[in-house]
């Protein structure tokens, strides 16, 4: 999975200089590897030989887990993790969560264990049709 | 999403400025102390996942007070880790319902759910500020806060709908802190005119929002009662004897370290 496929960079420039500006905007504002993130890039830049480099973050539009793309949700699904659920227009503050399916057998008869899972973006459910514990992204 | 005219950061009085830089330390200030409060369970919340959760939510916390502090440092304020790091208690302008010391499961679900539910409806009306940079930090924090809200709100549930025991503490905790979530709805000095001019968004309208939804949680579904709240509260700058402590604790690493770039 990489920044691109989660629908992290927003938007790539070359100036007549040759600089380049890559804008990419964080997943969750309180993520540890934001920092991590931002050198990746640039660094990716400089391997490409660009010298000029600048990483910009944004927070507009805030980003959505409806812009991991289709390719993305496969390989996560494939890998045990349920891919996020559209968000939608649903009413802001709900109680109850969004339909997830098993990544395993595409039940929707599964229950959510921890509503918090070992990383800011994912939860905890298991399936209650084929008892497989899996990990499901939330849908933001 | 749409996206409403923003005044950008050049056109704001100074009056407007100082205000607004008061109400950013104000919000990162409860995100801040609630947060060490929460951290304070790692290891010790009664299951590993509620461990986990709460870590996380912390983590969120902390995310939007950087946000906030991130904001307050373009228009003129100190660089966020010393805000966070180099106050004292007497600097320090959150409310007394954060600093209260985590008591036990209860009285932590009990105060994250009236603070994650203020937060929320204080956030979801701040996307419509017309100062941009505001907008857009609202727009990021209640998407996550959303999560805070479902969390905690079926914490309360479960817990005052459990055993006896259960909702005995939940009410103590409700009863104990109930007097103190007023306090999140204290203007800060020059709101007002940042509420005015659409920059803030309007604090007693969140407050009956706030208070609707509360209460038909609280006390339609759960059973609990609302005990009666004190008609004034005192100033964010007067505090407990538990924040000095709690400052002391989170900050030693840094004070010890002053000049460290690299944890």
């Amino acid at each position: 999975m990489s920044i691109t496929d989660m629908g992290m960079v927003r938007d790539v420039t070359v100036s007549d200089a040759g600089r380049v500006t890559v804008t990419f905007t964080p997943t969750f504002s309180g993520c540890p590897a934001l920092h991590v993130i931002r050198d990746s890039i640039e660094q990716a830049v400089r391997d490409l030989g660009v010298t000029d480099v600048e990483v910009r973050s944004t927070l507009t539009p805030p980003w959505t887990t409806d812009w991991i793309n289709d390719d993305a949700r496969e390989r996560l699904r494939q890998y045990g993790i349920a891919p996020p659920a559209p968000t939608g227009e649903g009413q802001l503050i709900q109680l109850d969560a969004e339909p997830t399916r098993c990544p395993r057998c595409g039940s929707l008869n599964v229950r959510m264990t921890a509503s918090f899972g070992p990383t800011l973006c994912k939860r905890m459910y298991v399936c209650d049709t084929c008892r497989e514990p899996f990990e499901g992204f939330k849908s933001v | 999403m749409t996206t409403t005219p923003s005044i950008s950061g050049t056109e704001l009085t100074d009056t407007q400025t100082r205000a607004l830089l008061l109400k950013l330390t104000v919000l990162a200030d409860d995100e801040i102390i609630l947060a060490h409060r929460d951290g304070e369970w790692t290891g010790h919340a009664p299951i590993l996942e509620e461990d986990i959760a709460l870590a996380n939510i912390a983590q969120d916390e902390l995310g939007h007070a950087g946000l906030y502090l991130s904001l307050a440092q373009t228009l003129g304020g100190s660089d966020p880790d010393q805000v966070a790091f180099w106050r004292g208690p007497d600097d320090y302008r959150n409310t007394r319902l954060v600093e209260l010391p985590k008591g036990d499961w209860a009285f932590t679900m009990v105060r994250q759910f009236l603070y994650d539910t203020s937060e929320a409806l204080w956030l979801e009306a701040a996307t419509r500020s017309t100062y941009a940079p505001l907008a857009e930090i609202a727009a990021k924090a209640v998407r996550e806060e959303k999560f805070h809200v479902q969390h905690t709100a079926l914490w309360v549930e479960r817990l005052a709908l459990g055993t006896p025991e259960s909702e005995r503490r939940t009410q103590a905790a409700l009863t104990e802190l109930w007097p103190h979530a007023a306090q999140l709805f204290q203007p800060v000095e020059g709101e007002a005119e940042l509420t005015a001019s659409g920059i803030l968004t309007d604090l007693n309208a969140v407050h009956a929002r706030w208070s609707d939804l509360v209460t038909r949680h609280l006390v339609d579904k759960c059973g609990l009662t609302l005990p009666d709240a004190p008609a004034t509260q005192p100033g964010r700058d007067t505090h407990t004897e538990h924040l000095a402590p709690l400052l002391e604790e989170m900050q030693r690493v840094a004070r010890q370290h002053p000049d460290a770039e690299v944890w």
